[in-house]
């Protein structure tokens, strides 16, 4: 039997000589009707331009093919030859045989139109539906993936939607015509854990309801075991390893893969915690940091000449403190407010209520100028593309009222050392380095100061695996060497576990469950801090199913002078404590 | 040096380099008089003659030399470019920093105020400017200055906002370094590239509307030469004697052209993502 698709030795480049700059280099691969294949790699290795290549969005994207042959089998039993296809008859496939759903739901759809005449819009053009069948097939559409209240819905513009519901909305388009095969490109690395698991949960379904093929694109190996039949390998424009789902995470031949698996984070609810620099229980230490029912409001008014009608409470009265050389990970999704937390501490946002004392105090007994310190998400966007590391260096420096001398050019190149980099660093522009080195940049520009307490917000979560689990073992080993305490800001609970000493799950700004990490992994008590765990894709779940749930996180927005009751705690263990749920 | 080096190096940056280096000579020549012939004098004997080997370019109505004139035009020309660019880029970049940085009703009250500068065709701002302080080059420098500030403005503005709210800005307050050198090093030196284009398009705008104040008579006064002065006489005889019009034309378009291929050089020179590594 003819696999539906047939990729054989696709060779793909960029700029103007193509075929000098290839990107993807000689990737085969079948796929049979039914089958779901997933393409795995970190950033760089081909994996989105061989998907874009098979409906050829790539010519767009100022790619050309330069080699290789892909045959599709049509619905009626006849090859077609996707290189050799004129533009007009591949707009005829794209939507209606090969669908596709984007990374970023957000900026997919037309933020103008509502999403009914979105979904239309596909039955009007490859079903030549008008009118009301259109209407009452999208409305359909809409059903199957699951969105409540479907025919009020559809009158919605993207901006009043989440994220997750967008991405089904991009489903709901991408199914329209029932393609027979579904390209989704990373269709869940822009959305929080437990919206991960609902969409996931989704396509697996959907791909059992249609028996429809599918290429799932991702760079976190541990999304694949849920939903994939096959899975290829990829590393530098070329298919290092495919296979059967089992082999391949079982038997893993090549190293790269068995590197890749092994990079990859493991949830191990609790197991994996760090059994080092635990709190010690008696000495009366003082904390780098205390947080003291912090609150954070930002007033909404619905025009200018208005007075405030309301306040979203972003924070809602958040407590903790952070004992030096300890790691507190603050986990929740996205709305939650535990970067506004991590703002507020720093001074980026005011705080409206609320106190916090820092201990100047270093683990070198120097008095830092400013002891809290921060290292963002997006290692791209925190360095100055215009300025040298040098002057990326001095300038916590400088800011502080310090001068670069000697023994600051000193600090710079022995912080650059520790923190990996090369010795000849300083006068190169951060484009010169990858995201890996970058966020080693912004970690050595954060010790400039020698402060006490660092805050990491998601500061692995733009990094590629491997290169996350190093960044990882740095920030354990400065720990230990300076005596900094982390607030570690995230959303991934596998690598909250490698990290932290104590969790805070933080839930529509109020925190939820607070204790140390193993306890709090490993008997979670409060419903959200479960569903969280249960949303953690890992390896050993084979065709697992996830339940579908909806809930979305309640809306923060508060009449003006609302104040929330007052927390019921209860006691779980020594350091484990849980809000009692109403 | 450097710059100069890499300009040369760059594929439209030397054509364009060239041209612009070309007419600084020669606005050069024109400013301290070293001429074919003395530009405002007239040679009545000659009057109208076509391109020859003692007139290069022809001569005019008053048998003035064009040639000598036009170089004479570009001198004066580039003076009240030059000038008025600055002025209007230093005021520009100042107001547009202020705007983006201070926010709320400063940026209010700047933007609104260049919305009205805005809302008057270029040309006639010029003029009313003009009419209002009288005639003369430096007049014409202020005028144009002051008709191109909102457009430096806006240029600057739009991407401060935007830089404003990236995350280096933001690690910037965590350090608490000052306002002054967060808008120095993280804003304006971001906003070099937009401006350096920006700057040579704006030349080239202020040629043509030195040009076209000429040509309406309240720029360069006569028997001064300057570009759109000599337009402006040409236009009567432009089939008897079409060098008057064609020369000074040519020169206006090739000067153009050649900000314009210097200005997307120095763009792609001063992106340090095109900078090679020291090795």
């Amino acid at each position: 039997m003819t696999p539906l698709l047939s990729i054989r030795d696709l060779r793909v480049g960029f700029g103007r000589n193509p075929q000098a700059n290839e990107v993807v280099r000689g990737v085969s691969f079948d796929l049979a009707d039914g089958e779901t294949l997933a393409i795995v790699g970190e950033s760089g290795s081909g994996k989105s331009v061989t998907a874009l290549s098979i409906n050829r969005l790539i010519d767009f994207g100022g790619g050309r093919i330069t080699g290789g042959s892909m045959q599709l089998k049509r619905a009626n039993g006849t090859i077609f030859d996707l290189m050799s296809a004129t533009e007009p008859q591949l707009t005829g496939i794209r939507g209606a045989e090969i669908g596709m759903i984007f990374q970023e739901p957000m900026t997919s759809l037309n933020p103008v139109l509502t999403i009914g005449s979105q979904i239309e819009e596909s039955f009007r053009l490859h079903r030549g539906l008008t009118g009301r069948q259109a209407t009452a097939a999208a409305r359909d559409a809409l059903d199957r993936v699951r969105i409540p209240d479907a025919a009020r819905r559809l009158k919605y513009t993207p901006n009043q939607l989440s994220g997750g519901m967008l991405q089904r909305v991009m489903i709901a388009i991408a199914l329209a015509c029932n393609p027979r095969l579904l390209i989704a490109d990373e269709p869940t690395t822009a959305l929080d854990v437990t919206v991960q698991a609902q969409i996931m949960a989704l396509l697996a379904e959907l791909k059992r309801e249609s028996a429809m093929s599918m290429i799932f694109i991702t760079h976190d190996i541990g999304l694949v075991a849920g939903i994939a039949d096959k899975v290829m390998v990829m590393q530098n424009g070329q298919a290092v390893e495919q296979g059967e789902l089992n082999q391949i995470l079982d038997n893993p031949r090549h190293p790269y893969t068995q590197h890749l698996l092994h990079a990859v984070p493991h949830f191990a609810n609790g197991r994996a915690t760090r059994a080092d620099g635990q709190r010690d229980k008696d000495a009366g230490a003082e904390p780098a940091l205390k947080v003291d029912g912090l609150v954070v409001r930002f007033p909404l008014k619905s025009n200018f000449f208005s007075r405030a009608t309301g306040a979203v409470h972003a924070v809602d009265g958040v407590d903790f403190d952070l004992m030096p050389g300890e790691t507190l990970a603050i986990v929740g999704e996205s709305g939650s407010g535990k970067s506004t937390t991590a703002k507020a501490v720093l001074g980026l946002v005011r705080s409206t209520r609320g106190s916090f004392s820092v201990s100047t105090r270093t683990a070198s007994a120097e008095r830092s100028a400013k002891p809290v310190q921060m290292v963002f998400q997006n290692p791209y966007a925190s360095l100055n593309p215009r300025l040298t590391i040098e002057s990326i260096l001095a300038e916590p420096v400088i800011a502080t009222g310090g001068r670069v001398d000697t023994e600051t050019r000193a600090r710079m190149a022995s912080l650059l050392e520790r923190v990996g980099l090369p010795k000849n660093s300083l006068q190169r522009y951060p484009h010169e380095f990858s995201g890996g080195q970058r966020q080693r940049l912004c970690i050595a520009r954060a010790l400039m100061l020698n402060p006490s307490v660092v805050v990491l917000d998601e500061a692995v979560s733009a990094l590629d695996v491997s290169v996350q689990a190093k960044v990882l073992e740095l920030l354990v080993d400065l720990q230990r060497e300076f005596g900094l305490a982390y607030l570690f800001i995230s959303h991934d609970m596998a690598v909250v576990e490698r990290i932290a000493h104590r969790i805070a799950v933080i839930y529509a700004g109020q925190i939820v469950e607070i204790g140390d990490a193993t306890s709090v992994l490993s008997k979670p008590k409060h419903s959200y801090t479960k569903k969280l765990i249960a949303a953690v894709p890992t390896i050993d779940r084979r065709r697992e199913h996830f339940e579908i749930d909806t809930r979305q996180v309640p809306s923060l927005v508060r009449p003006q002078g609302f104040e929330p009751a007052p927390a019921k705690w209860e006691l779980l263990g020594a350091d484990h404590i849980v809000r009692v749920e109403t | 040096m450097r710059i100069l080096r890499a300009i040369l190096g760059h594929g439209s940056g030397r054509i364009g380099g060239i041209i612009v280096g070309v007419y600084l000579m020669v606005a050069i020549l024109g400013l301290v008089g070293l001429t074919p012939h003395n530009p405002i004098t007239q040679y009545r004997v000659d009057r109208l003659h076509a391109p020859s080997a003692a007139y290069w370019m022809g001569t005019d109505l008053f048998g003035r030399d064009v040639a000598s004139r036009l170089m004479a035009g570009i001198g004066q020309s580039f003076t009240v470019a030059f000038f008025s660019v600055a002025f209007a880029a230093l005021a520009g970049t100042v107001l547009g920093l202020a705007a983006a940085w201070l926010g709320r009703r400063w940026d209010g009250a700047v933007m609104r105020i260049m919305d009205v500068l805005l809302a008057f065709p270029a040309i006639l701002l010029a003029l009313l400017i003009v009419t209002v302080a009288g005639p003369g080059t430096w007049t014409s420098v202020v005028a144009i200055g002051i008709v191109y500030t909102p457009i430096f403005t806006r240029v600057v503005r739009g991407p401060a906002l935007s830089l404003k709210a990236r995350e280096f800005v933001d690690a910037a307050r965590t350090f608490g370094s000052s306002s002054s050198y967060i808008v120095t090093r993280h804003l304006l030196l971001n906003l070099v590239a937009p401006l350096t284009v920006q700057v040579t398009l704006a030349l080239a705008w202020a040629l043509l509307t030195e040009a076209g104040l000429s040509f309406l008579g309240l720029g360069t006064q006569p028997p001064a030469a300057s570009l759109g002065l000599m337009l402006s006489d040409s236009r009567n005889l432009m089939e008897t004697a079409p060098w008057l019009m064609i020369f000074p034309g040519l020169t206006i378009m090739i000067s153009i052209l050649g900000f314009n291929l210097l200005g997307d050089a120095l763009r792609d020179i001063l992106d340090p993502k095109m900078r090679r590594a020291p090795a």
